[in-house]
């Protein structure tokens, strides 16, 4: 804890040399992340100033904070925009703030300081009706482009039946469709050059491989990608929004459909956010309990990347096999937890049940059932000669090309970055447990691939020590803010009892203050960032998923291929839409 | 041969065809699904046979719909062109030396030309959908199978040089002295076979459809007993194939006489058609431009190598 303390005072200090003339207002958060507000005036530069040392955006959002009572010692102001810079070398963070009012709600754009930051403006514009100047195309990202109002804002109604009733009639209906019609002058495309009148080729948002609802507009010469526009927004739920609505404790539900193939994987940065603003300590057989969910979960994940991965490049049948491997995988789940893809098993102060008798019969089994197959996978797909031919040199970036797009886990182990969150800011336990992380130097579709095959193995690792090791005593918190609290003491004293009925009714009310957690998800870093308003409710969740990134830099990787090698690099991506869309 | 007996052969070859072709879909399925750890269709009729007629019915049931935006008249003669190049493709096949539909002299020729014509059905199909998709995966076929009908060609005139003829029977014959042509001609086996699956398109060699990159290919537009027709000349193709192997590689009906010739005739043909299916199970698909590459580059000095050798050894030896 005090190791932390005298990063942020040294950080401030740091920044208060590096920019003498501008004022820096600083804001202690619960996740000890230095963070610091600025005019917008000055935000290019700072970015600018700290680019050198924090070399990747990793998060930029809004916040409406026109609504929210607890705000000492935070400088006034309407919407936040909130840059959230990540240094993969030297392991730390560092968030700017930067305050906007009602009456003129512009900032400027940065999208040329940190090249990714382009979707996050459209995103941040289209939630909170924040201007970016100089945007480059400042339009809808995640809703309809027809939407009317701005959804995240805290005046914009949250639920159906606060709004009139939804019609689409034939006229409607052409109208949306017009909306969507893609125009290649509003991207910058030419229709032709000298040579050739190039095709526009709308693949999505319904494709056999995109795995999903996921559209790229294709400027095709022939077969040639000339160039490529990701559409996203089709899985769009509005998770954020709906943060704002139900309790902390029935919002863990919503996390497990974010990444839909991560199942409990989502749970965890939520309630490790929700532990740390509230100070809850988690037992150490939770946490190991914890530990092995998540790495079931990547496994699974990783299981259906694989076996759709040799399938889109048209080997049919690993994915079979790969799919009854994770049903065996998931009758241990069901086991354990009684759910499958979803099981929302993780509580804010531990999980839901103990382990089940039996539990470590079927582990060991998977466990020692599992490598045999993998070997065989290994040579049935990954050794294939045209599988290899298919994949090898094809969607290469490079270590600065990863950085500048904010791409996180397989995705920039594959270019040779050696960073994973487990091992290099252990969260749950992850210190006390011995594995490697698995890096390759190519950056190309191949790597990733091998990555994500290799990590499965050292899953397998890390659950072998769960099982030999897991911790005896509580699989919840003592604490009092433990939702739902632990039974046994409910009904003894009128004291713990109010707490039980109060928590169940209201909801548990976590104290105000803002905390983000980041973990290694199975498609890279997910972070939760929680604004908490001493209320039964988040005020603000913002989930920062990894596929939302991954599939802005599409277009960069996969110019000048051909539309089979582009259906290679998004296998390789391995993304969820409903991850990318939230 | 009588009259009788030869307009039975015409009609039994037909409903063979079509026959085979319809429980070759639900065999596919089956085998895949035995290959695949998994069922596969076994709920309709014993095994799920009952699968191949249930989907004939849905097939003819469906809407007979053309796109608006599509060339009407294109659009419906192409499904119809495959089928009729593949069933005319089986009227040179000799079951035995006696039970065949026409004994051509130039029934290698004729069996070739039937083939190439289907490259025209595929190609039409995908032009007249008037669909990028369909464009894209009619242009594959066309490039695909145009390159790999220049080898399928020549990768059989060893087959000819070696058996002095173009006659199907007397190819066979020719394998009763000199051994199975797959023995001596092993490399115009091995590249007919290839240039084979190319002509049926299936996979590794299914670029036209590609599910994965073109959605359905030439044959994104059609549904019902059009598509029915696509799929039907696939299958068609793949049992014409076969039999073609078979004839020219592996003895054709040659084999121990305690079963009838006719049984080693369609007892090897089953065999290949396994093996069609067991390579769909295995192997991934290369990319477009690797397909012409392996074409231009190695099958063809293969081919012609193969060419010169044979005409060398039979020239002077």
């Amino acid at each position: 804890m005090s190791v932390v303390a005298v990063q942020v005072v040294d950080v401030e200090s740091e920044l208060t040399e590096l920019f003498p003339h501008i004022a820096l207002h600083f804001q202690r958060t619960a996740d000890e992340i230095p963070t610091f507000w600025v005019s917008r005036s000055h935000i290019r530069e700072i970015l600018k100033g700290l680019k050198p040392r924090y070399e990747m955006l990793f998060d930029l959002c809004g916040v409406d904070e026109r609504t929210r009572n607890h705000r000492v010692g935070l400088p006034p102001s309407d919407f936040t925009v909130v840059y959230h810079l990540t240094s993969i070398r030297h392991n730390c963070d560092v968030r700017v703030k930067v305050a906007l009012f009602e009456s003129s709600i512009d900032v400027p754009s940065v999208h040329l300081i940190f090249l990714n930051a382009n979707w996050y403006e459209r995103e941040a514009w289209d939630m909170f009706g924040i201007n970016f100047s100089d945007h480059p195309n400042l339009c809808r990202i995640l809703l309809p482009p027809t939407w009317q109002g701005h959804a995240l804002r805290k005046d914009h109604p949250a639920r159906a039946t606060e709004m009139d009733p939804f019609k689409m009639d034939f006229e409607r209906q052409d109208k949306e469709q017009e909306a969507l019609r893609f125009r290649p002058e509003d991207w910058g495309m030419k229709r032709k050059n000298d040579q050739t009148e190039f095709m526009f080729l709308n693949l999505g948002p319904n494709h056999p491989s995109v795995h999903g609802v996921f559209r790229i507009v294709l400027q095709l010469d022939g077969e040639l990608v000339v160039d490529a526009v990701p559409e996203i927004g089709y899985h769009h739920r509005g998770a954020e929004k709906m943060a704002e609505r139900q309790t902390w404790h029935s919002y863990i539900p919503y996390t497990d459909r974010i990444d839909y193939l991560g199942g409990v994987m989502n749970n965890l940065p939520y309630v490790l956010a929700i532990e740390k603003l509230a100070g809850i300590p988690v037992p150490p057989r939770a946490q190991t309990i914890r530990v092995m969910m998540a790495e079931f979960f990547r496994i699974s994940s990783h299981l259906v990347f694989y076996g759709t991965f040799a399938q889109d490049v048209g080997q049919l049948s690993p994915v079979f096999y790969m799919f009854s491997d994770r049903e065996r995988l998931f009758r241990i789940i069901e086991a354990i937890t009684g759910g499958r893809m979803h099981p929302a098993w993780f509580r804010i102060g531990g999980v839901a049940q103990d382990l089940p008798r039996g539990w470590d019969v079927m582990v060991r089994d998977f466990l020692d059932w599992m490598p045999a197959r993998l070997a065989h996978y290994e040579k049935m797909a990954m050794n294939n000669s045209i599988l290899k031919q298919r994949t090898k040199n094809i969607g290469v970036y490079t270590q600065s090309e990863a950085m500048e797009w904010g791409v996180t886990g397989p995705g920039m182990r594959a270019t040779g970055i050696d960073f994973d969150v487990r091992r290099d800011r252990p969260y749950s336990g992850y210190e006390n447990f011995d594995f490697e992380v698995p890096v390759y130097h190519n950056g190309d579709a191949y790597d990733r691939a091998r990555v994500r095959v290799d990590e499965i193995t050292e899953s397998l690792k890390i659950i072998r020590q769960c099982l030999d090791n897991m911790p005896a005593g509580m699989y919840k918190s003592e604490h009092k803010l433990t939702t739902p609290p632990a039974k046994e003491r409910t009904m003894y004293d009128i004291e713990t009892l109010i707490h039980h009925f109060l928590s169940v009714s209201w909801g548990t009310v976590i104290p105000a203050g803002e905390c983000g957690v980041t973990i290694e998800a199975t498609k890279g870093m997910n972070m939760y960032y929680l604004t908490s308003d001493g209320g039964t409710s988040s005020y603000r969740t913002r989930i920062r998923t990894p596929s939302f990134p991954h599939l802005q830099q599409i277009p960069l990787i996969s110019r000048g291929l051909m539309i089979a090698d582009l259906i290679a690099i998004i296998a390789s991506i391995d993304f969820v839409m409903a991850d990318v869309d939230r | 041969m009588s009259d009788l007996v030869l307009y039975l052969l015409v009609f039994g070859t037909l409903g063979g065809a079509f026959a085979g072709a319809a429980i070759l879909v639900w065999f596919e399925r089956r085998l895949l699904g035995i290959w695949q750890d998994r069922l596969g269709p076994n709920r309709v009729g014993p095994l799920g046979i009952g699968l191949a007629l249930a989907d004939i019915i849905k097939l003819f049931a469906k809407e007979d719909w053309v796109p608006p935006f599509a060339d009407r008249f294109v659009f419906i003669f192409a499904p119809t062109a495959i089928v009729m190049a593949m069933l005319l493709g089986f009227t040179v096949v000799p079951y035995t030396s006696e039970l065949h539909i026409a004994d051509l002299n130039i029934a290698l020729l004729f069996f070739l030309g039937m083939t190439s014509l289907a490259v025209y059905s595929v190609l039409l199909g995908g032009l007249a959908s008037n669909n990028k998709y369909a464009l894209l995966g009619g242009l594959r076929s066309a490039a695909q199978m145009v390159s790999y009908e220049v080898f399928m060609g020549l990768s059989l005139m060893g087959v000819v040089m070696l058996s002095g003829s173009f006659s199907l029977v007397d190819i066979v014959n020719a394998q009763a002295e000199r051994g199975w042509f797959v023995i001596s001609q092993f490399f115009g086996f091995v590249v007919f076979l290839i240039a084979g699956i190319a002509e049926s398109h299936r996979l590794p060699f299914d670029l036209p459809e590609a599910e994965h990159e073109l959605v359905a290919g030439f044959h994104t537009e059609y549904s019902g007993m059009k598509f029915g027709m696509f799929m039907l000349g696939e299958y068609l193709g793949l049992i014409l194939i076969s039999s073609m192997i078979t004839t020219l590689f592996f003895g054709g009906w040659l084999g121990p006489g305690f079963l009838p010739p006719i049984f080693w005739f369609f007892f090897k043909t089953f065999i290949l058609i396994c093996f069609f299916i067991l390579l769909r199970a295995g192997i991934p698909r290369p990319r477009y431009d690797q397909l012409m590459s392996f074409g231009w580059k190695v099958m063809l000095p293969l081919t012609l190598i193969n060419l010169l050798v044979t005409g060398a050894v039979e020239l002077w030896l």
